[in-house]
């Protein structure tokens, strides 16, 4: 099946009835899809294509790895799935929704309802206390300081950083930064979670403690997480893997959902 | 992102950096400090050469010889003592004239000596102007007639001349030649420092033989009312003008030297706050070249921000509040200073300085609007930032 046959699945026909964790009835659209996307980028006088043409439909409570080698278009997927950055041509839905008719602040205020991120280098600010960097996207919605700081204090319960409320990031350990960092992709309480190579920057055990906890949440939140990994443990704990190379997608039938089946 | 919400954040962000922001603010706070200064400066001198011209008395004309223009040579003087019986004869009242014709001279009592203004005039003098004796007598009808060598003395002339000692009926030796004091002037206080209470009037008659001169300088004449001073000053002028043929004369009136006056010191002031306002404007560079620094040093926040859902606005309102909060400080500062070194002029120097509150509201608009002007053009950098890019940026 080529890419683009991928894409038109993906786009037009939806989930089967095969479906076993969702309500055949209700058959909610994917958190986020992508149709055909390409993503070229002008260097100098050429051209490097990092997208080539990719289809990815990510379901509500979907866990699934983005695997794949250096440079084969991982994080440029994530910017698109994310809103970060626009495609060269394809579509990017949320919700169902088309994101082409969206200008950057309309794309800004969607991913500020339903993506939430988690980076390799954390990105927190320095000089903001935990409860403050993960109340942070709550800002942007214009919440009252005392929601932020409730909801900010929450996420950061649900992470188990409740006894870190105002630590600064310096000090705090690299696996307790990353856990402020979901607290923080988590605290606007978005249908997707998306984070690249979350554990890139940790060590083997704080890194199982972060998957832990994202895990967890996907479990018990239903939040959808797409993760980067270049850890075969890691991508193999997840539901669904996405391989890319060259800015395909290795086998395009795992781009859609694994209930689906590859001979659906 | 809420207002409030940009101000603690650009707060938090200004602390982070104090003494950068503190640099950085000390444009403003120079630009700002300067402006109020001179500016208080400025309208300090208006008021004084304001009080010193009303203080002359009420309804007053000079005449002069020649046209009257600021920056010229005074003409040589074509008025003669017999022009003031002229014109008192014109306005029907010799009471409402008075002459004076004027010399810097060495006044001496004994080895004591002070430089004063030597005033020849007549008996009308404190009939026309404000100027009451605190001791003695002022020069009479009989004294000017007949050319008595008789000399009412300012406050700061008698006080050199005599110290302690009652002045009236004592001598004094003008330009060698002996008068006898008859009277003393109350104090008038001192203008940018200078005396205005070291003079010595005698009788015109006097002066001019001690001046070894016929003409006089001026005749102030008394309107007797606000309205008759109009169609009196070209009646004066018509008058002379008649009497000597060829000749120019001219009729100030105390509205016209206020005004003219007025409108110098005013563009002075307002020359001297275009000045400082430069230092202001170079203060805004400083402002927004740090910002630009700030934004670039801030990248991975801004892209990080962008990626959290903050829209090409809020980032914008983030560092042009950052900016204004930084300026609007500063300028405040800078109104304090200014104002603090204004009244401290005013008290301990002899420059008079008076805080023009519009000069404040201007300042604090200025500074804002330096925030807004200098800051726009680095927020708005930040604003457009590419999260991607940003976020990438190490
Ligand atoms: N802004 C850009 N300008 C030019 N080329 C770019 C840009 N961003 C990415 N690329 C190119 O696109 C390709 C895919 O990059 P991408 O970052 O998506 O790879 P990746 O799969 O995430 O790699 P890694 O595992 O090393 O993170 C690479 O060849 C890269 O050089
Ligand atoms: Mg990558």
């Amino acid at each position: 099946m080529s890419p683009l046959e991928g894409a038109q699945r993906a786009a037009s026909q939806g989930p089967p009835e095969a479906s076993s964790q969702v309500d055949p009835q209700a058959s909610p659209p994917a958190a986020v899809e992508a149709v055909d996307v390409r993503r070229s980028y002008r260097v100098g006088s050429g051209q490097v294509d990092a997208l080539r043409g990719v289809s990815v439909s990510i379901r509500p409570g979907d866990y699934v790895a983005l695997i794949g080698p250096s440079g084969s278009g991982k994080s440029t997927l994530m910017h698109l799935l994310g809103l970060l950055d626009r495609p060269t041509s394809g579509q990017v839905l949320v919700a169902g929704r088309d994101t082409r008719t969206l200008d950057d602040d309309g794309l800004a205020e969607l991913r500020n309802r339903t993506i939430g991120f988690v980076f390799q280098a954390f990105q927190l600010l320095a000089r903001t206390t935990a409860v403050d960097n993960v109340a942070l996207p709550l800002i942007y919605r214009g919440a009252g300081r005392r929601e932020r700081r409730d909801r900010a204090v929450a996420a950061l319960e649900a992470v188990g950083l409740g006894h870190r409320l105002d630590h600064r990031p310096a000090q705090l350990s690299g696996g307790e930064q990353q856990r402020v960092a979901i607290a923080r992709a988590l605290v606007g309480e978005p249908s997707l979670l998306l984070a690249d190579e979350p554990t890139g920057n940790l060590d083997s055990v704080t890194g199982a403690e972060v998957m832990a906890t994202l895990e967890r949440l996907n479990r018990e939140r239903g939040v959808a997480v797409m993760l980067v990994t270049h850890d075969r443990d890691v991508a193999a704990r997840a539901g669904r893997q996405i391989r890319m190379r060259d800015g395909l997608v290795v086998d395009p039938a795992t781009a859609a959902p694994v209930a689906w089946g590859p001979d659906s | 992102m809420k207002l409030g919400e940009a101000f603690s954040s650009a707060l938090t962000a200004l602390r982070a950096n104090r003494l950068r922001s503190v640099l950085t603010m000390l444009g403003v706070i120079i630009g700002v400090a300067a402006v109020v200064i001179l500016v208080a400066i400025g309208s300090g001198a208006k008021r004084e050469v304001e009080r010193q011209v009303e203080g002359l008395g009420s309804n007053l004309i000079l005449v002069v010889p020649g046209q009257v223009q600021f920056g010229s040579a005074p003409a040589l003087s074509r008025l003669q003592l017999e022009d003031a019986a002229f014109l008192g004869r014109l306005v029907g009242n010799q009471d409402a004239v008075a002459v004076t014709v004027s010399s810097g001279e060495q006044v001496r009592v004994g080895n004591r000596m002070v430089f004063a203004n030597v005033n020849g005039t007549t008996e009308t003098v404190p009939l026309v102007f404000d100027r009451p004796l605190a001791r003695g007598r002022y020069l009479s009808g009989a004294d000017v007639e007949t050319r008595r060598r008789v000399a009412v003395l300012g406050s700061q002339t008698a006080r050199d001349l005599f110290g302690d000692v009652e002045p009236v009926g004592r001598q004094v030796t003008i330009a060698g030649v002996r008068f006898r004091v008859i009277g003393v002037f109350t104090e008038i206080g001192s203008t940018f420092g200078v005396s205005r209470d070291l003079e010595v009037h005698v009788p015109v008659s006097a002066a001019q033989r001690l001046f070894g001169v016929e003409r006089i300088d001026a005749i102030a004449v008394k309107a007797p009312n606000l309205d008759a001073i109009g169609p009196l000053q070209s009646r004066i002028i018509a008058a002379l003008q008649d009497k000597y043929e060829g000749e120019t004369f001219s009729a100030v009136t105390q509205t016209q030297i206020l005004g003219t006056v007025g409108s110098i010191l005013g563009l002075l002031t307002i020359v001297l706050a275009a000045i400082a306002g430069i230092s202001l404007v170079v203060g805004g560079v400083g402002v927004s070249n740090i910002m630009l620094v700030s934004v670039r040093e801030r990248t991975r926040e801004i892209g990080l921000r962008k990626a959290l859902g903050a829209r090409q606005r809020d980032v914008l309102a983030q560092f042009l509040v950052e900016a204004v909060v930084l300026t609007t400080v500063g300028g405040l500062i800078g109104m304090g200073l200014g104002v603090g070194a204004a009244l401290a002029a005013d008290r301990f120097t002899q420059l008079p300085a008076e805080i023009a509150w519009w000069s404040l509201a201007l300042a604090f608009g200025v500074s804002v609007a330096v925030g807004v002007f200098f800051g726009v053009f680095p927020a708005r950098r930040a604003g457009s930032l590419d999260p991607v890019v940003a976020l990438r940026t190490e």
